[in-house]
């Protein structure tokens, strides 16, 4: 007789606790405002990410064409990974040879987003960009050049 | 003729290969499993296919760089795992972090447990049959990330530890984002309850599979929420504290049966503790530097560091040997999940393959933290 008992409890109790989690599901059926979902590719005018978010490095240029970057491979040497290429030159600064910046050259294939390159530019001269949306139909494009063509270093800046 | 219809058929073992590519071994595990019928009479892992040989990586980066590496191991606690190298390399140089740093450690790790959970609560389900616990796991999970976004700068690989403090100062709208999301997710808890735990097919999946007991737990090293399951008192945030955790009330979540549904219970009760001590420290981030100042080069001394720490999965450790130069000499990660997987042989064994499936999700395996 106890077992008959139990066999029709449990049944009972089965079917509560199936109702239970169908009644959260069909709340949310009936209050479609809680949905939460993100309409991604359509929303991309008005989608605006956190200002801390790390996308890629670029190297920050002001309306002169002029960057910060002195050349001196700190950046490099933070890197865990040999993202970052900086090709030196020497330029005439009041009759002496000195190190500067030629070619500042990123691989975006290699990078982690660490953001180790960030705290160790001494002149602020790099930062993280919002950007995500890296896909390319080549990977030989993913190395960039970030020092715009013409670019030359700000004035007061060592 | 007469002879061959009576003879009873001979049963045979034979093999079956589960992965490297099956959704429900959550990445590139292969897992030969030796078969009777349907009764899984050995369960063999081969382990290797996302090897990244980081240990050795780490011998040839500097302190900081390693930190970000940790990130790629166990992805879904990454702070938990930066924190444990960032606390060995401190040990180290006997550096004092500010208070300031230990209580932020704390309530980001606490959130990332809670994300971490809430993901296995999620695929849990996935892996039974039930693909709305998925989403409604990823929707709460969803405002953990933006807050993790908004202050460290990234969703999943976050690096936001460095060695002497964090990479920079919390956003001025953690507070109120982390207060709102304790808000949203208190309300949202007993929904896991309702649509999971208490759901009778899921019940009778997981109550008395795959028991461990407590003495095999603490033979073969199983920790965190697994090893509580069988009743190992395993604790890190308890038996030695770091951070910020020795100021705060939490219960640590024992419970006896060490079968599939006890290590479920375990997950979830440890989700309640997280929000409780993201209570009680939240309202309370003392004020001061969020680094302590280090070198840029960081050398250790001479010497063997060892420092655990508790992520969601168990107890992580790193184990420095330093020659005093500028990276370490070796470095070893005591990851829980390689211990865990460890007694899934010993669990799934009598058990049918649809059983594995559910031992598996409760042991919570991350295939990245294995293979390192």
């Amino acid at each position: 007789m106890r077992s008959v008992i139990n066999y029709f409890k449990e049944i009972y109790f089965g079917l509560k606790s199936l109702i239970t989690g169908m009644r959260v599901t069909g709340h949310y059926f009936t209050h479609p405002k809680e949905i939460i979902t993100q309409q991604y590719p359509e929303n991309r005018e008005t989608l605006k990410m956190f200002e801390r978010f790390r996308g890629e490095v670029v190297l920050l240029h002001n309306e002169n064409n002029e960057h910060k970057c002195t050349g001196c491979s700190a950046c490099e040497v933070a890197c865990p990974n040999g993202t970052i290429e900086i090709i030196h030159k020497r330029v005439d600064v009041d009759g002496r040879k000195v190190k500067a910046l030629d070619t500042f050259v990123y691989h975006l294939q290699m990078c982690t987003m660490c953001g180790l390159c960030i705290p160790a530019c001494p002149t602020d001269a790099i930062v993280m960009a919002n950007t995500f949306e890296h896909a390319v139909f080549d990977r030989s494009k993913l190395t960039k050049v970030l020092n715009n063509p013409g670019s030359k270093i700000m004035d007061g800046i060592k | 003729m007469e002879d061959v219809i009576t003879t009873p058929l001979e049963s045979q073992e034979y093999f079956i290969n589960m992965g490297p590519q099956h959704p429900s071994t959550h990445g590139v595990l292969r897992l030969v499993l030796s078969l009777d019928g349907e009764i899984i009479r050995k369960v063999e892992p081969h382990i290797g296919y996302i090897h990244r040989s980081i240990e050795k990586m780490c011998e040839h980066d500097s302190y900081q760089q390693i930190v970000h590496l940790t990130d790629r191991m166990d992805y879904l606690s990454c702070h938990i795992n930066n924190e444990a190298v960032c606390l060995g390399v401190e040990m180290g140089l006997q550096l004092e972090v500010p208070e300031r740093v230990k209580v932020i450690r704390t309530i980001i790790g606490e959130l990332t447990r809670l994300s971490s959970h809430q993901l296995w609560w999620g695929v849990m389900g996935m892996d039974l049959g039930a693909i709305t616990t998925f989403l409604y796991g990823f929707r709460d999970r969803e405002m953990i990330t933006d807050i993790f976004e908004e202050t460290c700068g990234a969703r999943l690989t976050m690096n936001y530890n460095v060695p002497g403090g964090l990479m920079f100062d919390i956003h001025p709208n953690f507070q109120k984002r982390t207060k709102d999301f304790i808000t949203h997710f208190k309300k949202k808890l007993p929904e896991y309850d309702d649509l999971l735990s208490n759901n009778v097919i899921f019940r009778q999946r997981t109550m008395g599979i795959g028991k461990l007991s407590k003495a095999d737990a603490i033979s073969f090293g199983v920790t965190g929420p697994s090893g509580r399951a069988s009743g190992f008192s395993c604790d890190v945030r308890k038996h030695h504290p770091y951070s910020a955790y020795d100021k705060v009330q939490f219960k640590e979540i024992l419970r006896t049966e060490g079968d599939c549904f006890a290590r479920y219970q375990c997950r979830i009760d440890e989700m309640w503790e997280s929000v409780s001590i993201i209570e009680q420290l939240i309202d309370n981030i003392p004020e001061g530097p969020f680094k302590a100042p280090t070198k840029a080069a960081i050398k250790l001394p001479k010497g063997e560091f060892y420092q655990k720490v508790e992520t969601a999965r168990g107890e992580f450790g790193v184990y420095i040997i330093s020659e005093g130069q500028k990276s370490p000499y070796r470095l070893k990660f005591r990851s829980p999940g390689f211990s865990n997987l460890s007694a899934l042989n010993h669990m799934a064994q009598g058990c049918k393959i649809a059983d594995l499936v559910a031992i598996m999700s409760t042991i919570d395996l991350v295939i990245p933290d294995i293979d390192r």
